[in-house]
Order: structure tokens, then sequence, then C-alpha cells
């Protein structure tokens, strides 16, 4: 009996009638659609989900579909890693009483993706119905990702002030910090009450790169969206462009030749390796330790040059295409001694440097204890990928969901229980390590076989799919939707960071203001990801 | 300590000579794209296939039959899709330093007309300048410390603004300040207020959230100031365009002195775009 299977009948066995099983295009993916009238079990439900199937809250997709069917609608999808399934409950909402019971008491989860939805769609989660992406001179009645509103127009500013969350009491003071930050880092508003040196309180304004992306993507052909997918975070340019690859992939019913998918797990690794390197020296200039970061730095320059070489872009775009790859990625001497040469010396030297680090009390010293983030604050509020490993979540989607070559490929999740910003250091660390032994497992697969299928002309129309890939963040799970034309109609877009972005404020309590640049850091959210 | 001291010693100088000829992007690097008129037929696919619009081909005005196809090195993300669309005239070149002080110098566009049922190639309508100074830099290192010292007195100091950008140019941008590039050397350094800058870097379409603190930033900087945009969002919205999210391009929001295409541009091209920046200020 197959996992979808198996789950229908556990779902119809406990709601009867008030849930109707819906098509799905990919296998692994189960959808069931809520009666009208069962809206009061929503909460009960996603909460049962949760907890008797041991699944884990992956995003929420809303999406327009009152010219098709006359109603909104919305799709809880949760992730079930013991049977490698993702089941969605899709929840009709009516345009003429868009409410519908928050169920962010029971998946805590599922909280900023319900104001989201508020923000822009005028679909009230209640009670949860603060504002998350709208800025305060937004008008509330402008509801962007409605069909009807045409993204090319002006929206007037209308005089409204921000309304953060404040502490009360005395020697409590605000420090406003950004938008426009110290560093070269991206834009995003922090507010913190302290009381003296400690973090009482964090509070978060984001959404200052919010760019329209699944806006624009409206009614746009599936192929040109490719390149949009790669600048939805410049650091993860492979991971998304993937992962709507991905999603278009398996709503038409194709699969890549082999060749490609070793070529794309390489790429993937490559993107890890980079940022973690990166991070690794970003974390180490942030507690003073200049020389170790200056080598982390010009390592990570290495693996850049390595991306260009290999790929034609330093960040890895223009390489990721549907149905395959662009170009080889081994196919000449010149291209395999660079990668050969520059792995073996990137790993022997951040080994070398790490062993450093580990010999140096002070560097530890600040590291240690900094930022800590509770295994139960992190499964309540669902933090997923690197940040969760390191507050003991085990969860890498490339051994629960596997994809990619992941499934014939030998590996270790990272996993530390601290929750600390060393522990974070230390899952990179790891994975760094891991996506070394990979490379070395892939390396010269397959080579001379064919890397891209036939040029994917057509696109079925109404169809949908999750897409998903363990970027070095963490999961990044898109949803396509296609028109009646095979073009977009609905693209869903989560980044990692809109999970982990709530595990700052948690983190950095009682924490003093001046490791709060360490804190972020460990972390090291993507703005653009999470606005998009 | 000792180990730190002997690490240093044993990884020497890692710092890369600029300009270096030698150093330049490897084969099959995506730079500046290139449409040779003259076997172009006008027939559009190109145009289609790009993502960002950078290709047009429209009627020309007034005159029937004939057509004007455009290259916009400011909208051009350099993915090659046209390339890929139309080998026979298209293709990428290896030229990455394209900053330029004049938007128009972005954009090349040449005549075509209907003749025995074919479309020909007339005159080039308008010709681009992009990388004005990227051939005779002789001695940059030089010239970027002679030309700071005559501007801001010893030193060049850049505060960086992310307009809403995806991060890409972020990390090309904070590279330059790494061991292999080394801005500092040539008396450039990153600070943290605009109050201390005589440059803005900026990046990003300008979404609309980041508008008004873009404009606030620009008024804090002291004269004179320098604002450089840096990749095809900062030049024209690039890919993201204009919407009701994105302004389309810092100049819609404050005055632009150079633009570096690129998507994002590597280091070496930030490095030269800089330098033009600084030669245009009298």
């Amino acid at each position: 009996m197959d996992a979808a299977q198996k789950y229908r009948d556990q779902m119809q066995l406990t709601w009867g009638d008030r849930i109707r099983v819906h098509p799905a295009f990919a296998s692994n993916e189960l959808y069931i659609t809520l009666a009208p009238g069962a809206l009061g079990d929503l909460e009960e439900m996603c909460g049962g989900i949760q907890k008797s199937f041991k699944a884990r809250f992956a995003t929420l997709v809303a999406s327009d579909e009152r010219r098709e069917t006359g109603f909104l609608f919305l799709y809880y999808v949760f992730s079930i890693p013991s049977d490698d399934l993702f089941l969605v409950i899709r929840v009709p909402v009516d345009p003429r009483h868009m409410e519908v019971p928050s169920i962010s008491g029971t998946v805590e989860a599922a909280n900023w993706f319900e104001r989201e939805v508020k923000d822009w769609y005028g679909i009230i989660p209640f009670p949860n119905i603060h504002p998350l992406a709208s800025h305060p001179d937004w008008p509330e009645d402008v509801l962007p990702m409605l069909k009807e509103f045409d993204g090319r127009s002006q929206v007037p500013r209308i005089a409204r002030r921000a309304d953060f969350s404040h502490v009360e009491g005395e020697g409590i003071f605000e420090i406003p910090v950004g938008p426009v930050h110290a560093g070269i880092i991206e834009p995003g508003h922090f507010r913190f009450s302290v009381a003296g040196e400690p973090i009482v309180n964090l509070d978060l304004q984001l959404y200052y790169t919010h760019k329209g992306t699944e806006k624009i993507a409206e009614g746009a052909r599936v192929a040109r969206c490719v390149p949009l997918a790669e600048r939805i975070s410049g650091d993860t340019s492979f991971g998304h462009a993937l992962a709507y690859c991905h999603a278009v992939e398996r709503l038409a019913g194709i699969t890549p030749p082999p060749r490609a998918i070793v070529i794309r797990t390489m790429l993937l690794e490559l993107e890890r390796l980079y940022n973690h390197i990166g991070d690794t020296g970003a974390l180490l200039l942030d507690v003073g330790f200049s020389a170790g970061a200056a080598t982390a730095f010009r390592l990570k320059e290495d693996m850049l040059h390595l991306n260009e070489i290999l790929s034609g872009s330093r960040l890895l775009r223009g390489i990721a295409a549907l149905g395959g790859v662009r170009r080889e990625i081994e196919e000449t001497l010149h291209k395999r001694q660079a990668f050969r040469d520059t792995t073996v010396k990137v790993h022997e030297e951040f080994r070398q440097l790490i062993k450093l680090v580990q010999s140096s009390s002070s560097v530890l010293d600040r590291l240690e204890t900094t930022g800590r983030l509770s295994q139960k604050e992190a499964f309540r509020l669902g933090i997923i990928g690197l940040a969760g490993r390191a507050s003991g979540i085990d969860r890498d989607l490339r051994r629960d969901h596997p994809h990619c070559a992941y499934s014939h490929l030998k590996f270790a999740v990272a996993g530390q229980t601290q929750g600390d910003v060393l522990a974070r250091l230390t899952v990179r660390v790891h994975e760094v390590e891991e996506s070394f032994r990979i490379l070395e497992q892939l390396v010269r697969q397959r080579e001379a076989e064919p890397y891209a299928s036939a040029e994917l002309h057509q696109i079925p129309p109404q169809r949908y799919a999750l897409g998903y890939v363990e970027g070095w963040r963490g999961e990044i799970v898109h949803w396509i939707k296609t028109d009646h034309m095979g073009s977009i109609s609905r693209w869903k877009i989560t980044d990692p960071s809109f999970h982990n972005w709530r595990a700052l404020p948690a983190a950095v309590q009682n924490n003093i203001v001046p490791d709060f640049p360490v804190i972020n850091k460990s972390f090291n959210l993507s703005y653009s990801g999470n606005d998009r | 300590m000792f180990k730190i001291l002997r690490q240093s010693i044993r990884t020497g100088v890692v710092t890369r000579p600029y300009p270096d000829e030698s150093s330049g992007p490897p084969p099959g690097f995506r730079g500046k794209p290139v449409i040779d008129f003259a076997r172009c037929t006008a027939c559009g696919r190109c145009a289609d296939a790009c993502p960002t619009g950078a290709i047009t081909l429209r009627d020309a005005d007034d005159k029937e039959g004939q057509k004007l196809l455009s290259l916009s090195y400011g909208s051009c993300i350099f993915c090659g899709a046209c390339e890929d669309a139309c080998p026979d005239a298209i293709s990428l070149t290896r030229e990455y330093r394209l900053a330029t002080g004049q938007k128009d110098a972005l954009t090349v566009e040449a005549l075509y007309k209907e003749e025995a049922g074919k479309m020909q190639f007339v005159r080039i309508t308008a010709q681009e300048t992009v990388g004005e100074t990227a051939r005779g830099l002789e001695d940059i290192g030089a010239e970027f410390r002679s030309r700071i010292h005559e501007l801001f007195g010893r030193s060049l100091q850049i505060r960086e603004v992310d307009a809403g950008s995806c991060n890409g140019c972020e990390i090309e941008i904070t590279a330059l300040t790494n061991a292999i590039y080394d801005i500092e050397r040539f008396g450039i350094h990153f600070v943290a207020s605009p109050r201390h800058a005589d440059m803005l870097l900026v990046t990003g379409p300008v979404t609309r959230n980041m508008e008004i603190a873009l404009k606030q930033t620009y008024d804090a900087t002291p004269e004179p100031r320098l604002v450089v945009a840096v990749g095809a969002c900062a030049i024209s919205g690039g890919i993201f365009g204009k919407s009701y999210a994105s302004c389309g391009g810092v100049d819609t929001v404050v005055p632009v002195d150079v633009y570096i295409p690129g998507c994002p541009p590597r280091p070496e091209a930030l490095l030269h775009g800089i330098l033009l920046a600084l030669g245009r200020k009298k």
C-alpha cells in the first residue's frame, strides 16, 4: 500500500464526510479538501496531523481561484518525513466571507504565514491579525495578490505610525536599528527593548526588500521565471531555481536525465560550501578573530572562483533549467583540474582553520552559550534547516524527502543540541565535511551523458505541485499552479528564512546588545528570501 | 598566537594585482552580449527569450516596414537566453567591465528595413559606449590614489545601501574587502554611516519600502557626494522592473553618477566602476 493511500484512509476514518480527496499530480502529495461547513474543524485537524503523523508544517499557500471555482483557497502543507509524503489540507474560502480560524494556537509555525495571507489576500485568520508584510504606510484595503490588482499600478502612501511591541518599566530603553545597517547587509528594522545591556525584547519589521516577485510571475511563461527564481535570494540562487524547476517538473510529470541530477546535486553542494565557509568567516570576524576570518573569506573566494569556472557565474546563475541543466560542468580537463585542486585545497585549509578556532579559548568563549535557542522553543516555532539542527531538530530534506541524487549518497545529517552560536557554527563545520564527501562520491559520475531533456514547450494547464530542495539554510519549498494556458497562475515561494526569522527574537533574549551581531550572523537569514 | 603567525606566514600574500589581465574571467564566463547586426534578421526570437526586456524589437515610428532592435546593458542579467535563442548572431563575450556615466551609453540600437520579404540591416542608430575606460588602465592603483587625494583628501569612504537587492550584489561588494581584492590598499573604506561617506554604492531596484530610507540616506551624505548604481536592478529595475513594490531603478529616486551593469557585477567590475565615478567628479 503506498503512503498516500495509507494517510487517505486514516484521514477518512477520522474525518468522514467532512473531507474530500482532491487529485494530486506528484506521487508523494496528498490533497484533502475541507468540506463546506467544516471550517470549525480546521485547527483540530491540523493539530491532529502534526501530532499523530509526526508531521511538520511546511508552508501555507493562498491562491485566488475565483475565476475557475468562485473561491479562494488556502493550502496548509504538512511534511510527513517517515513516509516521504506531503499532506495538503485545501480549504475553500468564500469571497463574501473572507475569514478562517487561525491554526497558530496549535501549529505555532503557521503564525507568520497566516499574517502574510491576511496582508496580501485579505483573508482574516482570526484572531491572528497583526500586520506582517504590510508596512504602516500601505493602505489596508489594497490587497496585492488578488487577481484584480494590477501589479504595475502605483499605490499611494497613507499616514500611519509603526506599531511595535513595547516593554514598559523603569530603566527600559528602546534602540531602533535599520533599515540601513552599519555593515554591508540587507535592510530590515530591529526594535530592541533593553534594560541596560541585556535585551528584554526584540521586534522586527521586515519586507523592506519586497519586490513583488510572486505577483510579477502571474501569467508569465513557466520557462521565463527560472532567472527570476535565481534572484529570490542571491546566496541561494541555485537552490531556489532548482526548487522552482522541481515544482514544474513534478506537475508536468518529467524526470530529468541522470547526468542532470548529478550535476544539480553537485551545484547544490557547491552553494552550501561557499556559504557555510563564508559564514564561518563572518562569525569569526564578529568575535574579533581577524586572522581566521581572513582565511575563511579567502577560501570562500576560492569557491566562488571555482563556481565561475564550472558554471560561468560566481553565484551559480544561468545554469538551472527546466528538465535538466543548461551546461555540463566537467567537460574539459581545465574544469576537472580546477575542481580537484580547489576542493582539495579548500578542504584541507578549512580543516586547519577549524583546528585553530578550536584551540582558541577566546573565540570559543564568545560563541559558547551565546544566543541559545532551546530545543523546545525551536520545535514550537517550527525552526528548520541548519538553525533547527543546531537546536536538536533532526530534520534534513535530503534524507527526509529525498530529491536530486541524495537517496544514492552516503552522508550524515549534522546535529547539535546546545542551540547556541557555537552549535550553529559546529553544524556548518560538519556540513562542510559532508558536502566534500558528497562531492567526492559524485565527481566524474556518468560523464558524457545528456544533461538536458527535450525542452518543455508544453506545460500542462491547471496543474499544481510542490518543488523542494534542502538549500544551505534549510528547506526551500515552492508551490506552483498553472493556469488554463499552462502559464503561472500562482507561485508560492517559501524560503527557510521565513520560518527561521522567528528564532532570532527568541535567541537574543537576555543576551547583551554587543552580542546581537554575532547571534544574527549565526542564523544568517535572508531578508530578500523572506520578503520576496 | 604562534599558530596564527605560522599560518599567516605560510599563506603569504594572496592579494591579486589590479588590473590583472591574466586573472580575467575563465572560459565559459557570460559577459557582455554582442549582436552581429549584419547577420541578424530582426526575427525577434532574442527579444522573446530575454527575461528582463533588455532586448526589444519594435516598429520604427512613422516608417512603414521598418523595425528597431535595441539591447540595453542596463537591464541585461547576462543569462545567455538570447545566445541560446540565436547562436548565429548573438554571442556572449568575456567583457565585464561595463560601467558608464551616461545612461544612454548603455543601449545599442539598430534599424532594419524590409527588402524582398526579408528584414535587412540598415544602420546603427544608437551606439553603446560601455566600459569607456576599460582599456588603458595601466596603473589603476596609483590613479586611484591620486584621484582620491585630489577629491576627498587621502581616502574614499563608501556607504553601501541595499535598496532591496536579492543580496547577490552584496556578496560581490563584500568580496572587495577580502584579502584577494583588498580594496583598502587603494585608500577605499566602507563606513557605517552615510554621514561619514563620500560615495553611496546603491544596489537593488529601490523597493517601495526602501524609497524613503534611500532618500534620507542620500540627504544625510555630505557634499561632494557620488552615487553609484550597482547591478541591473539598480540601473533599470532589472528583472523586477517597475511595479507596485519597485520604483524601477536608483535614478528614479536620487541622481546617479555612474552605472555598473552586471547581475551581479564581478568585484573587478565594481573596482572599475568606482574608479570611473572618481574620474567624473571634477
